[in-house]
Parts: C-alpha cells; structure tokens; sequence
C-alpha cells in the first residue's frame, strides 16, 4: 500500500507541476496577480507530495519492505539501520527521487522565505522551478521507478555494496545534490530575468543567498566525498580525477565564478550577460554531470548501472533547459545593457579574470573527461586521460588566479591602482620568500620537490595578502585601536565571509601541496611484535585477531601501539573487512591526527607464515585540505547571514540614487 | 555587428556536444561495447614464447611452431566463467569440416595452477593440438592480454590477423573467424 | 620502548613523491633510484582492468604483473621511455594515463590553452566595446558634452 501511496504522490505532483510552470508564468507575462500568487501554494503542494514520496519509499527501505524491486536490489535485513535509510538514494532511483525533493524543498524555500521578491521575478521562477520538476518527474516515471513492485518478493535482497556502508557516505551524496539542485535556482532566476527583459543590482542580491547556499553545500560534498575516500579506501589518496569527481568539480567551479560575478552585477550594475550565461552555465553542468553518471556514456567507479534508455531520456531533458536557455541568452542577452564601467586593473577586472580563469579551468576538466569518448568515437584510438592530464593542466591555471585572489580585494572599484597594491603587499612578498626559504630547509634542502616550496609560497602569499585586506578595512595599527575595534565589529559579514574563505582556500593549497610533497610511506612485512618507524612514530603490531563478526561481514583486525619519544601516543586499529552480501573486501584504513599530519595504518594480506603486509603512511597537512574546505564552507554562511539579505533588497521602483546606498 | 553573434557562440558549443552525446548513445543501444581495447598488435609478427606443457604427453606451446598453418591462439583458465561458456563452442568449432586440418588451436593456460587446468580439460574436452603454461602471465602481456578469454588468429606468416576480446560467440565465429579463416588458408 | 625489531622483506622510505598504495613489498626493489623511477612510471600507467587507477594503485593482478614487468625491464637496463614503449608496443596508448602528446591529442593537448586564450578573447571584446560605447568623440560641444554626461547617467540606471 504504502509503495502505491507514494507512487501516487509522484504523480500527482507531476500535474501540480504543470500548473505551477504554466499558472504563473502566464500571470506574470499578461500581470495578473492572482495568478502569479498560485506559484506560491503550488510550490508548497509540490514539496508536500514529493516528501510524501519519498517518505513512503524511505519507509519500505527500513521495514525491508522486499516486494519493492529497489529495495530488493539495494538493500538487506542485515544491514544496519543508518544504511538501509541511505540506501535509499545509494541507487539510480533512489537518488533522482532526492533529487527532485532537494528541488521541491528549494521551491517551498522560495516561496516561504521569498516574501520580499517581486510578485513577477518570483512567479516567474518558481514557473521555471516547476519546468526542472516536471522533466524529472516525467522521467522518474517513466524510466526509473523506484516502487516498482516484484512478484513473488524475494526473502531477502541484494545487499549494497559494501565500500557504500559508512556514516560519511550516507551524508555526501544529500550535500552534493543540495548543490547541484541549489543552482537550478540561480537558473531559474536568470532565466526569469531573461524573460523579463532586465537584470539588475537589485536582481543580484536576491539570486545571492540561493547561489551562496548551494556553493556551500556543493563545497561540503566534494568535501566529505574526497575525506570519504581517502579513510575508506585504503589508498591514501583524496582524488583521482574520476569522471564522477569530475561530474561534480565542473559545476563547483562554474558556481564560484557565479558567486563572484554577480557581486559585480549587485555593486557595479555590469557583467550582467556574464553572470546570466554562469548561471544558465552552472547548472547545465549540474545536469550534465547527472547525464555523464547515470547513461553508461562514460564509464566510471562511481556509476550507477548504465541505461541508453535513460540516457536518451536525460539527454532530452539536457536538449530542453539547456539548449533552451542558452537560445534565450543568445537572443535576449545583447539586451542586458551593463552601466558600469571599469579599467581591466580593477576589482570588477579582476573578477572578469576570475571568470574568464574558472570557466577555462570547468572546461578543460570537461574537455579531459570526454576526450576518450571523442577520440573513440571518431577513430583516433584508445586513449586514456587520468590524473597526469589533470594536474599538468589544471594547476597552470589555478595558480594565476590564487595570485590574483591576494591582490583583487585590494584594488578599488571601477579603477584601481595595481602598483600601489602590489607596493602595499611587500609584506606579504617578505613573508611568502621566509616560508619558501623555510619549506626548503625544513623539507630537506634538495631532496624535497622544489615546487613544495612554491605551493607553500602561494599559500602564504594568499593568507597573508587576504589578512592584510582585513587589516587595511579596520585600518589596523593606522588609527588608534579603538577605532579600530569599532571598525571590526562593523565590517559587513560579506566581508568577512570572503576574509574566511580565502583563508580556507589557502589553508587548502597548503594541505594539498603538504600531502603530494612529504608523504612517507613504508611498506613490508610485519610479524607481531615487530616495529617500523614512520616520522618519528615507532608502530608496534602487537597483533591480529581473525574473523571477527560484524554486522554483514567478518573483519581481520590489526593492532598497532603507536609510541613517540618514548611515550605512548595512541592505538591503531586497521581492518580488512570481508563482506557476506555481495561477498567483497574493504580495507579499513586506521588514522591518528595531530591536525598537522595523519598517521594512517593499513594491514595488508598475510603471507602464510604467521606475518602481514603492512602498510605506514604519514601524510603531513592531509586533514588542512579537509578542515580547509570546512574553513570555506563556513566563510560562506557568514557571507549569507548578511543582514543585507535578511532585511530585503532595495525597492526597484525607485530608479533614482537610491540603487547607490545599501 | 559583431556583438550580435557572440552570445550564439555557447549555444553553437552546446549544439555540437549535444549531437556528439546523442551519436554516442546510438552507438550504445546498437551494441558498441565502449570497453573493449582493440589490439596494437594486428599485423605485427606474433611474439616469440616457449611454455612448458600443461598435459604431460602432449607438446608445449612454442611460437616457432606456429607456421604452415593458419594458427589460433586461445588464453584461457580454469577460474574464468566466460572461458566456460567459450569452451564448447571452439570444441564444436574444431571438429567442423573447413576448420579440422586448417587451423591449429594452442592454448594457453593463463595464471593457473597446472592441477585445476588440467582438471578443467579432462572435465569439459580438449579440442587443442598444443597446450601450453603461463604462469606468471608473462607471454599474456607479450600479446597485450588483459583478460580471459582473449584469443588471437595467426597467419601462416606467424602474423597477428585478428584479437577476440572475451569468449567467442557463435556469431563471432561464424562471421568474423571462419570468413577470415578461410581467406588466409587459400 | 626500545625501537627494536625484525623486520622481514624490503623497508622502503620514500621521502617525496606520492606513493604507491597497492605496491606490495616482494615487488620493491633493491635499489632505492631505481624503485623510485618504477614507482614513477607506474604512476602514469593505467590498471587497464580498472577504471582510471595507475598500476601502483590497484589492486588487480594485472596491474601487479605489469608492475612486476615494469621493474624487470628497468633492471635489464631500460630507459624510462623505453620500459613504457615496452608496454604501449603491447597494449597502446591507452596505458598511459598522461596521454602522449601527438597529432590524434592535439586537442586535447591544446585545448586548455584554447578555451583560455577564447576567454581572454572574449573579455577583450567586452572591453572593446565599452570602450566604443563611452568613448567621447572628438570636439564636443559644451552642450553636447553636458547632454553626453546626461545620457550616460540614465543609461546606467537602465
């Protein structure tokens, strides 16, 4: 019953979803009032159903509910609670139902919290919002299914694939799909900015906190899936550059050149047809990704079972919003008139830069990632595009930008004076030349990579260059230290979320320059009671134990007694898992932090004789790239909880100055 | 004017990559697998090897044996699945008139204990004239193997001709093996 | 506690470079410049069983047997470039995960330059045609420039 209740909802919500595309966008092309206010109720209806759905789809997952296909695919008693509930969108199906909640939850977030949007621009949005829905609705039902029923239901299901089985994965893929569904909104107001015929500042600060939210959770996914990775599956590494990692990296960061766009549009009233076409952008490739996973074109680790059927079906839905849009701004977008004007050696230049650096970067990721496929297709061989591809080209073109993240903030607006703040960063020259001359001897004079030095260098550069912007807004050390104080209570939280989030991006820099340069490793053979010194820490295997149960597998688990000068420091645990349900191993990485550096243990095969492989890393800064994305994630709700954006955008009647204050 | 035509330009980019996406999908559901590596080696002289026998009266596999007669080489293990489903058709394919006395099959035990394999055989026929051991999957990687079953046709010239990636299917050999078979026997 | 112990088989530090996460101890070589050299070509060489992992990183038994080779071939004394030609000979191009650099990726090779340069392109026109859109023309009027000056305010409330 409940399955059919839900698949009911489903559909229901698909005609609502007509209603809301069609109602309202009419009601705003001919004005009438009425009809734009259905958008509002609709939304609400459509998130009201499409919860009720997948609660419905939810609840078969934790009573094993197995007469439901999907849940006999993807689940099984023995799992553990926290497991059966996430694999609920571990799945094809399961996900796209996710994906459409995330899109109806952003709706009712729109029209709760939308109050202050113009009756039209928000009519029209949340038309758009309704269009996204009813394609994938339409395709959920047609082609993916999650409460399909099986006859006769099996007694027990399929299990989930093991490597799924773990708390940080059950939160990564909800934050991702946060993401990349949290700028169809920024899609859906452009594209209703397009239809209007105008953007404008006023325009920019209501598309802001949507974009700000999704950059945020789409931050916090790729995130927690690069941690995910590097605890769970035993290789150590935080990327590979797989197709899927790929999938998500490209809108990421399309939507930060997004963000950093339309503060130009919101301050300067220019870059508008640049901030439309990012947005239509950003989530095009949000879609694009979801195309590349999930229709066996691409092949990949992460994929979900591949279907041409789907594939065709999402490709359509890609052909609609995307190419529709983009035929849009090909035709409205010569109409967005931009009134600011600028030198290129300003702040608006170097956000153009920032653009111009960001898209390039989103599209070589593209270009690497489907050139197999081009190249295949059009007989030029087989060839393969992995991590050397990637980081030959992709770090020429970050490492520009980095440099110009220190100087941008420092230039004023409309025109700026390059040498004069190159002049006022000597500081932070003298600082970034003190850290690489330390790196280099610390790191071991010559046998440590030159380019560490240099990683390490930019990272200085970037802190220390954005903590000198925040000194010079507070006028540090110029005023007497009371004004100053005043100043740093008062400085806007936008300000402060970028001084945060550029402390973040280097904090990050130089956790993936600390890992890819110093990372020790030993590999060998251990008996118990054995020792091997990584780093200064003596790690003693003091045992094994074998076959130990678990939930739905059996584990080998290791014992290291870690010691350091002496004195104990900790106890390692490492697993090697065997699962039951499909049967699969797991190696179970055990990791210490001192937040400087991560041990991390893994134990290996036995060799027959009474010893084990081990494995001995020490990754120094590993847990900076991570706790250096948090860093960020944070800088951006403090941007969001500007009260600019609480107390509602200026009135657009008023053309006169009044755009200039706020 | 010239900034009439630049906000076409992504739609043209979008347009092209779209028909590139829906070609490849076409391709898909008409059965082009996207996995398979063809080989480098088609035309280029079969690599030399010399493995010990796996059945202990009956020849090893060499590669100076190999010419006189079109030859076809089949990888193979007794862990493999696919070598399973593969195996009865080459029995059959070998005892056909217009193959028997025209093509010489080697196989090659790839990465397999000699017990299993030899088990294996007793189990579900033998149809090869030679039979022969890589253990270590040495002579594999000498071919570009990097799965069971792989297997190769060569020429009376000791010439690679053709690589079957994956066990054979009846239409494999009926289209693709025996037309070749015959060509190069004339 | 005493630092003490047995340790059986090869104890291998490698103090810079990433490491090799599948890489099992029977296959380290002796010689530290010469595993280090394997250990860099394996990381550009594809697990051609896998999806996207180097032979140092997975797994797979053909990727332990190709690791195994790769170190066969550096011992008999191959260059870095011939132990891959060794293994692009046998399964081509497509083991290389750094995809060589000649005419069929040319593309591939040149298109981040491409798109950056298209970019650069495109926001030099932007520029371009503010500048002709404000640019003043020559000998204007004091009316004209008052009415220039005008215009332009209300144009960017537009």
């Amino acid at each position: 019953m409940i399955p059919e209740i839900g698949h009911f909802a489903l559909i229901v919500a698909l005609f609502v979803s007509v209603v809301q595309a069609v109602v309202p966008l009419v009601g705003a092309i001919r004005g009438d009032r009425a009809w734009m206010d259905m958008a509002r109720p609709a939304a609400l209806a459509q998130f009201a159903l499409i919860a009720t759905a997948f609660g419905a789809l939810m609840s078969c997952y934790v009573s094993s509910d197995f007469s439901v296909l999907n849940v006999v695919q993807n689940s099984h008693t023995d799992k553990p609670l926290i497991y059966k509930m996430s694999g609920v969108w571990a799945n094809h199906e399961g996900s796209m139902l996710l994906w459409v909640l995330i899109l109806s939850v952003y709706g009712m977030a729109v029209s709760v919290f939308g109050g202050n949007l113009p009756p039209g621009l928000r009519a029209r949005a949340l038309s758009v919002q309704a269009m996204i829905g009813f394609g994938f609705l339409l395709f959920i039902l047609l082609t993916s299914n999650p409460f399909t029923r099986v006859d006769p239901a099996p007694v027990n299901g399929d299990g989930l694939n093991p490597l799924l089985q773990d708390p940080g994965l059950a939160f990564h893929p909800p934050f991702l799909y946060l993401g990349y569904v949290g700028f169809s909104m920024a899609f859906s107001f452009a594209i209703a900015a397009l239809l209007e015929g105008r953007v404008d500042a006023a325009w920019a600060r209501w598309v802001r906190p949507w974009t700000l939210v999704a950059w945020c959770a789409l931050t916090l996914g790729i995130a927690m899936g690069s941690w995910w990775a590097y605890y769970t599956l035993g290789w150590g590494g935080w990327w590979y550059w797989d197709p899927v990692e790929n999938a998500s990296l490209m809108p990421w960061l399309a939507g930060t050149a997004l963000l950093h766009s339309s503060i130009v549009v919101e301050k300067r009233d220019t870059l508008k047809a640049w901030t439309i076409l990012l947005a239509i952008v950003t989530f095009s490739l949000s879609l694009l990704g979801t195309f590349l996973v999930r229709s066996g074109v691409l092949t990949s680790v992460h994929s979900f079972a591949a279907d041409p059927a789907r594939g065709v079906f999402v490709l359509a839905l890609l052909v609609v919003v995307t190419g529709g849009s983009l035929m849009l701004f090909a035709i409205r977008g010569p109409a967005l008139k931009g009134g600011g004007l600028f030198t290129p050696l300003s702040r608006e230049g170097s956000l153009l830069l920032n653009n111009v650096l960001m898209s390039t970067a989103s599209g070589t990721v593209l270009l690497g990632t489907l050139y197999p496929l081009f190249a295949d297709a059009l007989d030029l061989g087989k060839v393969s595009v992995g991590a050397p591809f990637f980081n030959a080209v992709f770090i020429p073109l970050m490492v520009p930008m980095v440099v110009t993240m220190a100087v941008a903030p420092l230039l004023s607006w409309k025109r700026g004076d390059l040498m004069g703040a190159l002049g006022r960063l000597k500081f932070a020259a003298v600082a970034v030349i003190a850290v690489m001359v330390g790196t280099w001897f610390l790191g071991g004079g010559s046998s440590g990579p030159v380019w560490a030095a240099l990683g390490l260098g930019l990272a200085a550069w970037l802190a220390v260059g954005t903590l000198f912007d925040w000194a010079e807004r507070v006028r540090l050390f110029r005023v007497p230290f009371a004004q100053s104080l005043d100043k740093i209570l008062r400085l806007p939280r936008s300000a402060y979320g970028m001084t945060v989030a550029h402390l973040g991006v280097a904090v990050v820099i130089a956790g993936i320059t600390g890992s890819s340069a110093w990372t020790i490793e030993k590999i060998q053979v251990m008996r118990p009671g054995d020792t091997v010194t990584v780093a200064g820490y003596d790690l003693t295997l003091v045992g094994t134990e074998d076959n130990i149960p678990g939930p739905n597998y059996t584990t080998l688990r290791a014992h290291f007694s870690v010691v350091r000068d002496g004195r104990p420091v900790t106890d390692l645990y490492p697993e090697k898992r065997m699962f039951r349900q499909p049967p699969r191993p797991t190696t179970d990485a055990a990791i210490h932090t001192n937040l400087l550096g991560d041990l991390y243990a893994v134990i290996g095969d036995a060799d027959g004789t009474g010893g084990f492989v081990t494995r001995l890393y020490f990754n120094p800064l590993v847990p900076w790239i991570f706790l250096g994305a948090v860093v960020m994630v944070i800088g951006g709700l403090v941007s969001l909880t500007d009260r600019r954006y609480r107390v509602g955008a200026p009135l657009r009647n008023a053309r006169a100055p009044a755009k200039g204050r706020a | 004017m010239m900034r009439r035509w630049t906000t076409f330009v992504p739609f043209a980019v979008f347009a092209v990559l779209v028909a590139f996406f829906g070609w490849r999908l076409v391709l898909i559901t008409r059965g082009d697998a996207p996995n398979l590596i063809p080989s480098v080696m088609i035309d280029k002289p079969a690599p030399g090897f010399d493995l010990p026998p796996l059945v202990l009266d009956r020849p090893g596999a060499a590669s100076d044996a190999l010419s006189g007669k079109v030859t076809l080489i089949n990888f193979f293990s007794s862990w493999c699945i696919p070598c399973r489903a593969e195996h009865p058709l080459l029995v059959d394919m070998m005892n056909r008139d217009g193959v028997k006395g025209r093509l010489r099959l080697v196989g090659i035990d790839y990465k397999d204990k000699p017990e299993d394999g030899r088990g294996w055989l007793a189990r579900l026929g033998d149809p090869y004239d030679a039979l022969g051991m890589d253990r270590d999957g040495r002579v594999g990687i000498d071919f570009g193997v990097y799965g069971v079953p792989e297997s190769y046709l060569i020429d009376r010239q000791g010439r690679i001709r053709y690589k079957q990636v994956g066990p054979f299917t009846p239409e494999d050999i009926q289209e693709k093996l025996l037309p070749l078979l015959a060509e190069l026997s004339k | 506690m005493k630092v003490a112990g047995l340790i059986f088989a090869v104890v291998l530090a490698v103090m810079s470079g990433p490491v090799a996460w599948a890489v099992q101890p029977d296959e380290v070589l002796k010689d530290p410049a010469l595993e280090a050299r394997a250990r860099a070509l394996g990381r550009d060489l594809r697990c051609l069983v896998c999806q996207n992992q180097s032979i140092d990183d997975s797994d797979a038994d053909l990727a332990r047997d190709l690791r195994l080779l790769l170190r066969q071939r550096l011992l008999a004394g191959d260059s870095d470039d011939q132990a891959r030609q060794y293994l692009v000979d046998r399964y081509g191009d497509y083991v290389l995960l750094r995809p060589p650099f000649k005419a069929t990726t040319l593309v591939l090779w040149l298109g981040p330059g491409g798109l950056l340069l298209g970019g650069i392109w495109a926001a030099v026109v932007f520029y371009r045609r503010r500048a002709a859109s404000a640019a003043p023309q020559t000998a204007l009027s004091e009316a004209e420039q008052v009415r220039v000056k005008r215009l332009l305010s209300n144009d960017r409330e537009g």
